[in-house]
């Protein structure tokens, strides 16, 4: 038995130790946030923030012949004076030159179609996909993903052996007696076409299924129980349900197409003027580092201006509806 | 000779009279499941008619069915006596108001309501009017601009209630309508239910937890048990002569002794239980063998309780101890602890005002229990 002096020192005790696991849990709590939210942060200020300062930084110098093969923006002349020197002449050359332009919007022309039609053929799988039996989505979903378990770089080559004069397309189609001659595909813009849709279609698709598998299909009962008949219910419920979905999708296939690099250059030759080529030529054959940063620069701002007027018009119509 | 019966207010007993919905040994299996097991229903015109049952019992797959969002998996359904089974829902002279709402969370609450007419190709102006009365009958005019997410739950289903009436069809589904709404606006709803239906001459079918509600809507009551009905009848029919425990049990609360036919004469069975120790004698006559094990259920508002032994005490007495009072203002609760731990609910309206704080019967004070002989029911499953 103890007595009740006893208890009251227990009692304290315990208040004590659990004052001080309290406060260290959540001191730990506390770092736990900061860590959190600390990573994603650290990440993206040294892969994301400190190259493109690099990249700009290069784009607003000349070029010499030195290594690296620039001039420094910041030069410290002797006593301590500054030397700041800003070239804006890559950015006006980018813009006069209509080598640039062209190219420029060629590649918007060929992203903006492949995003369409990837669209055109993503929404219906992704569709077919939610709609189907438990068992059968795990497989379907699983055959999405399956081409990324092999290079990509070799994905693009088996297609080059599909299209080629004589790949495997021409081949069979006339073995079958349905053309005399083979029909040129490999190094036309119908080949980037191929390449870019078939790549990208992926990024379409998980979107769009993970955005469907989260539509309530009530919705769909009761627009037909309101006597919309299936393509209206479509139109007016489905489409606009999934917009998040055909945004998400839509955006991860345009960004990277409009900068795609290798499916223009293998598949489409020196036929197809993509931004990407050009910013490789730029740089590696014509060793001229501050007009191909500029070039990079340029297509950022091309692809993140449009996105940030969204994001604000949308935050916007969130705010007043 | 008879005089002829006047059935406009109970069609069903008319032999003449052709339902408007005709359910004929309609299942529903989902896999191996039975949802809806061979059932049958007549619903007339004009009815406002309740599926009352447990959660799970197949009310919403039924409804899915008359919708038509659900295929029958064996059985007809007619509506105005056209076949329904390879109607679209689209073209189904019917509107649901579903359980989880179901509005459109990309429109505002003025096009919610507007959806259904915009499909039938109203005139705008029409469109305009028709919408603007409806939300003003269910009172969400300041609301009319909101997206669903900005609405409260009650609101919610006002906008279901509203976008399902507006079409004004000839069969309105509603699954559980009024369940989130608070009492006024329920009981103001309900009203607003029953005078839409007079006016307009709909038939309602309307899913409910809720008996209180159902007694109160509707004409004819359905209660369903794991997919069948157990009953089917008027509010009065249900709650006066269940047919089985289930439906006893279900309806208002109820008294259920389980005992033997002891004797069996022309007009009256006297039933004895065991377990409280018991004997009923019921003022009626029934085709029944004695020895038959049945259940007595009896309704806690038709047991007398007082502290003096009634005058003819054999049958239909039961002495007890009050275990628990229960005051209701209007009326008391009382648990009374009978024969062992057997505990028997009663409940009695205070017509007196007692002269002082205590009430005329006591916590643990010894009372008599007692019921007229018309009062219990015999039911034999
Ligand atoms: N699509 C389905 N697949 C499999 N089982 C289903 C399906 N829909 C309903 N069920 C089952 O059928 C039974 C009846 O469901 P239903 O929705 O009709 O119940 P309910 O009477 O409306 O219940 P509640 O009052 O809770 O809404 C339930 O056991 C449910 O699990
Ligand atoms: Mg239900």
């Amino acid at each position: 038995m103890s007595t009740p002096a006893e208890e009251v020192v227990a009692i304290g005790e315990a208040t004590l130790k659990d004052r001080i696991l309290n406060r260290l849990t959540r001191l730990l709590q506390d770092q736990w946030k900061l860590l959190v939210l600390g990573i994603p942060y650290a990440w993206l200020l040294l892969f994301f923030l400190a190259p493109f300062f690099f990249v700009l930084k290069i784009s607003l110098a000349e070029t010499t012949i030195a290594s690296p093969p620039y001039t420094p923006l910041v030069e410290w002349v002797d006593e301590g004076i500054m030397h700041v020197r800003v070239v804006i002449d890559n950015y006006a050359y980018l813009w006069e030159d209509d080598l640039y332009v062209n190219t420029y919007l060629n590649s918007l022309v060929i992203s903006v179609t492949s995003t369409i039609l990837c669209l055109l053929l993503g929404y219906p799988i992704a569709y077919a996909i939610v709609r189907s039996s438990h068992t059968v989505k795990h497989i379907l979903l699983l055959l999405i993903i399956l081409p990324f378990w092999t290079s990509f770089l070799l994905r693009v080559y088996a297609w080059m052996g599909l299209l080629a004069d004589q790949g495997t397309i021409n081949d069979l189609l006339i073995a079958l007696g349905i053309i005399d001659e083979p029909i040129r595909m490999l190094y036309t813009t119908f080949a980037v076409y191929v390449g870019i849709v078939y790549t990208y279609v992926p990024f379409m698709i998980l979107p769009l299924y993970a955005n469907m598998e989260k539509l309530d299909w009530e919705l769909l009962e009761a627009a037909a129980d309101l006597g919309a008949k299936p393509m209206t219910t479509f139109f007016t419920i489905t489409l606009p349900a999934t917009s998040p979905g055909i945004l998400a999708g839509s955006l991860l296939v345009f960004i990277p197409a409009t900068g795609e690099y290798v499916i223009p250059d293998l598949l489409g030759g020196g036929n197809v003027l993509m931004i990407g080529r050009v910013l490789y030529n730029e740089f590696n054959a014509n060793i001229d580092w501050p007009v191909a940063s500029a070039v990079a620069i340029a297509l950022l701002l091309l692809l993140v201006l449009p996105m940030m007027l969204y994001q604000h018009i949308q935050a916007k119509e969130t705010e007043n509806p | 000779m008879a005089e002829a019966l006047d059935y406009t207010d109970r069609p069903w007993l008319d032999p003449e009279a052709e339902p408007f919905i005709k359910v004929q040994s309609v299942s529903k299996h989902f896999g191996d499941f039975t949802a809806v097991d061979s059932v049958d229903l007549d619903i007339y015109k004009g009815e406002l008619f309740c599926l009352l049952g447990g959660s799970g019992c197949g009310k919403s797959t039924l409804l899915r069915m008359l919708a038509g969002f659900e295929t029958p998996s064996s059985g007809t359904i007619l509506i105005d006596g056209q076949n329904m089974n390879d109607v679209p829902p689209y073209e189904r002279p019917v509107n649901m108001m579903f359980q989880s709402y179901a509005l459109f969370p990309h429109m505002t609450v003025w096009n919610n309501v507007a959806y259904g007419l915009r499909r039938d190709k109203v005139p705008k102006s029409e469109i305009q009017q028709r919408v603007d009365e409806m939300i003003s009958m269910v009172e969400l005019d300041q609301f009319a601009k909101r997206k669903p997410h900005q609405l409260s739950g009650g609101q919610k289903q006002r906008v279901a209630l509203a976008r399902a009436l507006v079409k004004q069809p000839k069969v309105l589904l509603l699954d559980e309508p009024l369940g989130a709404l608070d009492k006024r606006l329920r009981e103001q709803t309900q009203y607003e239910l029953m005078n839409i239906q007079e006016q307009l001459g709909v038939t309602f079918i309307v899913v409910t937890h809720d008996q209180e509600e159902a007694m109160t809507l509707s004409t004819r009551i359905a209660v369903m048990d794991t997919g069948r009905f157990q009953q089917i009848g008027t509010p009065t029919e249900i709650y006066e002569f269940p047919n089985s425990r289930v439906v006893a049990n279900f309806i208002g609360n109820a008294n259920m002794f389980e005992g033997r036919i002891i004797e069996n004469g022309p007009d009256h069975v006297i039933v004895e239980s065991n377990d409280p120790k018991c004997e009923f004698f019921v003022d009626h006559g029934m085709s029944i063998q004695e020895g038959t094990k049945v259940w007595v259920a009896l309704r806690p508002e038709k047991v007398r309780i007082s502290k003096e032994s009634p005058a003819n005490s054999s049958a239909n007495t039961i002495r007890g101890m009050v275990h628990d009072i229960g005051y209701l203002g209007g009326t008391s609760t009382y648990r009374v602890q009978v024969d062992g731990d057997h505990m028997i609910e009663i409940t009695s309206p205070n017509m007196m005002r007692p002269r002082d704080a205590s009430p005329p019967i006591d916590w643990d004070e010894e009372v008599y229990l007692s019921w007229d002989a018309s009062s219990s029911v015999v039911l034999t499953k």
